[in-house]
């Protein structure tokens, strides 16, 4: 049991939510409560992950190895460590709340709704465990198709340009890191990451290695100036879409910069770590300025989303180019592990801020911030709610926003006050558009028919807001579990960034 | 020509389906047109038992006809997979074909010559061999575009095809006769000995091989070779747009092997060159010109065109591994665009060609399943993981890699995105658009249609995630690791 927990942990969502669907269109009823159930059951199997992974080691755990495709050197190898076990319980965290949230607002094929979540859910825990580059890329690519589905079919209006969008571009970027990866496989006719990582690369090769690698993560993050699928992806998707989309999607990015951009091809990252920080300083500063006047609440939150990215690609490449050129190795620590708290943060406060919306969507139908005004009179419950997620998306201290910025910026003063002073800026300006939604939607008079008619929160979604609640909280006030699991993983990362390959 | 008793029995599945031939028509004399269908499974049962000819053939590898037929594991695998795919056409065709009074036993006899001419052309061992596997293929192959007498369209690809197919043998003879008159045999293997030797005539062999290589060129397809393919896809009876567009190419792959490595593989650095210009320009002009079509007949056209630009980057690599990709990627290729052109067959009414894109919109809501079937096809057709077509792709773009066309790896995945559009349009069409009539699709009563179509849909799936035996066996039928 224990040691196929991880291949259990992937394959239950994806057979569950086949089952879901073979449940049919009109047994609506059935389909939820089978996909809830399927959804609760994956979330319970992560915790024996969660409780017996070993934190002081830091290694691979869990690890499991089966032949796959002998003939071109494949294998089915799955392990997780610190990084992974964290991104994996956020996934397994939020897809029964993203069920819970479509109980009543998704009415159309609802079971195929619910199988296209867990399907997904199965092949993204199937991202954070491969340790093999081609199970990897087939795990990263697959996702693309039930998130177009999903997209394409319960979107709005504009839903089919959002959702080609969104495919296009994700699947242009991933593919040029196909080919770096082929290129990789024929120096060393295996597919798996440690010994990738352990190939001797000269700087030439690195860099072009590394530009594959960037385009193919830098949209899936999304980075200024690949990131205009986000907007529009995130505007037509449904609520649940897109939480799933902000909560995990974007983290395979982050997380796929520090499983191969670092360990494969470190010294072009430490030379190219100039241009990732340049442009998540312009994500930071630039996109948080363009959060600010937007007219749709889904936009706003997405343009904060890849501000807040920012922030982890700069933790990212800032503790490269500091553990590199100062040898500063406990500011580069501080580096990456901000940006992997920032990660699982971002993680629940999008996906919580993203529900709110959704919650408001299903009252009065519309995105628009204008068609609001004075919820609190009507919501007093989903205000304190809303407002609760907007301090944590502002960075305020008690909140899981501040603790990953906080320690990203405590890393970038040792580079430079400069770096430090830009991405310090973001708690000004993500205050300020996080805070203006809130005055314009939450508080003053009650500014039309549709919000003095507005329901509060019912129990059903009142638990999906508590739990996300509860986990901002949680991780704002005690941070302490979630860095000691990934902390021993993050030395290793950071030890690993000190490898030099290139002869 | 002195033969003995054991050359027979290497052929003994190409003589069991010629005289299998001959009882289809004597059966087909004697049934009147309304039993048609005893002719159908005649033709069904004969293709079947030459597959299990050749399946339980496990002799070793031999030469017969003094050098003419080759067998080997690549003839065995790759008739395998041809009879496969004709036996599941002929249980795709038919109901299409009776809805418009096109069922007739010459469909019958005549996609049974092709394969025979198939079979032949993949065992080839001599130019001659070659030549007449070709003819006894393509010769069938016109007249099944013409099937559909009454209709102009269908007459006018029938023409355009054998012009321009006349035209492309008598090319492809032309570079046979010079190789001949370089080489001084017709034996391939001994061609193959002979320039490699010094003294030959080396520029009179590159002048041959230029001429080889364009009828290869043609029988793929590949640009600018291809203006014959879209008219013929689009003007033919469906049914036969789905043989044309299937097995034939397998057996232009096999062609193309024998040829260029069997016979001609010292030139393979001049080749190669070819081929990979070839590819690049069909893969350039086929994804884009398809993003432009409403037809879905013809955007199969163009899609066609792109997946053999796709299938000669395996071939350039001139290695056996490149040739395992490469044959992996036209089994692939024939089992996707059988599904897509089946689901074509499956829509099609009495008096309703569901030809149009258009034709498929919200299938997902009129019949969910066979939407998810098409959904599967198009995107493995696209290239996207877990499906199979995603591996096919891989494969090929590693042996592109491997021979040092590093640029052509690149202009292959641009192609790819931009040929993704076209493929996710007909997602788009079957699942976000609102269907024309909210009615539940009527499916034809045709068991074997619906069950062969689906299952052929969700081995795209499967042979995705467990595609190795399939690679192994073609890695071992090539030699190659």
């Amino acid at each position: 049991m224990m040691q196929s927990l991880l291949s259990i942990l992937i394959w239950l969502p994806i057979v569950g939510g086949f089952a879901v669907l073979a449940l049919g269109t009109h047994r609506g009823g059935e389909a939820r409560w089978a996909a809830l159930a399927v959804a609760v059951a994956t979330f319970l199997v992560s915790i024996p992950l969660l409780v017996g992974y070993d934190a002081d080691a830091g290694t691979m755990q869990f690890i499991e190895q089966h032949r796959w495709i002998a003939a071109i050197g494949a294998s089915y190898h799955l392990g997780v460590d610190g990084i992974s076990v964290a991104l994996i319980v956020l996934t397994t965290f939020v897809t029964p709340l993203v069920v819970i949230g479509a109980w009543s607002s998704v009415r159309d094929k609802v079971n195929q709704y619910l199988a296209a979540f867990l399907v997904l859910e199965g092949l993204m825990i199937g991202v954070f465990c491969a340790m093999d580059a081609l199970l990897f890329y087939v795990l990263f690519e697959g996702m693309l198709i039930p998130m177009f589905i999903i997209i394409g079919v319960w979107g709005g209006p504009r839903r089919v340009y959002a959702t080609l969008k969104f495919f296009l571009y994700t699947f242009f970027g991933s593919i040029f890191m196909l080919i770096g990866l082929i290129y990789l496989f024929l120096q060393v006719h295996t597919w798996d990451m440690a010994q990738l990582a352990a190939l001797p690369l000269t700087l030439r090769e690195q860099t072009w290695l590394f530009f594959a690698f960037l385009l193919g993560f830098a949209i899936k993050v999304p980075m200024w100036p690949v990131h205009t699928w986000l907007p529009d992806a995130h505007v037509e998707a449904p609520t649940g879409g897109s939480v799933i989309l902000a909560a995990i999607m974007l983290k395979i990015g982050g997380y796929g910069f520090l499983r191969f951009s670092l360990p494969i091809v470190p010294d072009a990252s430490q030379a190219l770590a100039w241009v990732v920080i340049a442009l998540s300083l312009i994500a930071i500063i630039y996109v948080g300025y363009v959060a600010l006047v937007q007219e749709d609440m889904k936009k706003l939150i997405a343009y904060s989303s890849v501000s807040h990215m920012g922030f982890v690609t700069l933790g990212i490449f800032l503790s490269l180019a500091l553990a590199r050129t100062s040898g500063d190795k406990d500011s580069a620590y501080l580096g990456v592990s901000g940006a992997m708290v920032q990660m699982i943060s971002h993680g629940f406060v999008s996906g919580a801020m993203f529900s709110c919306v959704g919650v408001l969507y299903d009252r009065v139908h519309s995105r628009m911030i204008r068609d609001y005004g004075g919820v609190v009179n009507t919501m007093p419950w989903f205000a304190a709610f809303w407002v609760l997620f907007s301090m944590a998306n502002c960075g305020l201290p008690g909140t899981s926003g501040f603790v990953g910025e906080f320690m990203v910026i405590v890393a970038s003063f040792a580079m430079s006050p400069w770096v430090a002073a830009g991405a310090a800026f973001t708690l000004i300006i993500g205050a300020a558009y996080t805070l203006w939604l809130v005055k314009r939607i939450i508080w003053g008079d009650v500014a039309n028919e549709h919000v003095a008619k507005l329901q509060d929160i019912n129990a059903r979604e009142t638990i999906v807001l508590l739990a996300f609640a509860a986990a901002v909280l949680a991780l704002g006030v005690w941070p302490e579990p979630l860095t000691h699991l990934m902390d021993a993983s993050i030395r290793h990362v950071v030890d690993q960034l000190l490898v030099v390959k290139a002869g | 020509m002195p033969f003995s008793i054991q050359d027979l029995q290497l052929i003994l599945p190409e003589a069991f389906l010629l005289f299998a031939i001959c009882a289809v028509i004597v059966v087909d004399l004697l049934v009147k047109p309304t039993q048609r269908d005893v002719t159908h499974w005649v033709s069904f049962g004969a293709v079947a038992a030459t597959l299990l000819l050749v399946v339980i053939d496990r002799g070793a590898d031999a030469v017969g006809f003094s050098g003419m037929f080759v067998h080997d594991a690549v003839a065995r695998l790759l008739k395998i997979f041809m009879l496969l795919i004709v036996a599941a056409i002929l249980a795709y065709a038919r109901t299409y074909l009776k809805d418009r009074r096109l069922h007739v036993g010459e469909f019958y006899e005549l996609v049974l010559f092709a394969t025979l001419g198939m079979m032949l052309l993949v065992s080839a061992g001599s130019l001659v061999m070659i030549y007449v596997g070709l003819e006894l293929l393509t010769l069938s192959s016109y007249a099944l575009v013409a099937l559909n007498r009454d209709s102009s369209l269908s007459t006018e690809a029938a023409m355009k095809y054998f012009v321009l197919g006349a035209l492309a043998s008598g090319l492809l003879l032309y570079g046979l006769s010079m190789i001949y008159g370089a080489t001084g045999s017709l034996d391939l293997a001994r061609i193959h000995l002979a320039d490699t030797g010094v003294g030959g005539h080396p520029s009179l062999l590159l002048f041959g091989l230029v001429f080889v290589v364009v009828g290869i060129a043609f029988k793929f397809g590949a640009v600018p070779f291809h203006m014959w393919l879209p008219d013929v896809y689009e003007g033919s009876p469906t049914a036969v747009t789905i043989f044309v567009s299937t097995a034939p190419k397998l057996a232009a792959f096999g062609m193309a092997y024998r040829l260029l490595d069997s016979g001609l593989g010292a030139l393979a650095p001049h080749w190669s060159l070819m081929l990979a210009i070839l590819a690049a320009l069909s893969l350039v002009i086929g994804n884009v010109v398809a993003i432009a079509q409403t037809n879905i007949k013809r955007m199969l056209a163009y899609s066609t065109i792109s997946h053999m630009g796709f299938l000669l980057l395996g071939l350039l690599d001139a290695t056996p591994s490149g040739y395992a990709a490469a044959m992996f990627y036209a089994i692939c290729y024939a089992l996707m665009t059988a599904v897509a052109f089946g689901m074509i067959l499956l829509l099609s009414r009495v008096g309703f060609e569901a030809d149009d894109i258009d034709d498929f919109k919200g299938l997902h809501q009129r019949s969910p399943w066979y939407a998810f079937v098409m959904l599967l096809t198009m995107f493995s057709l696209a290239g996207v993981p877990p499906l199979w077509g995603f591996f096919a792709k891989l494969l090929v773009l590693k042996a592109t890699i491997d021979a040092g066309f590093l640029w052509l790896a690149l202009v292959a995945i641009v192609c790819a995105v931009a040929g993704c559009f076209y493929y996710l349009r007909v997602v788009k069409v079957m699942y976000f658009d609102a269907p024309t009539e909210k009615k539940a699709l009527e499916l034809p009563a045709d068991v074997p249609l619906r069950w062969l179509l689906s299952i052929n849909g969700v081995a795209l799936l499967f042979m995705g995630l467990f595609f190795g035996p399939l690679l192994t066996w073609c890695y071992r039928a090539m030699g190659a690791g």
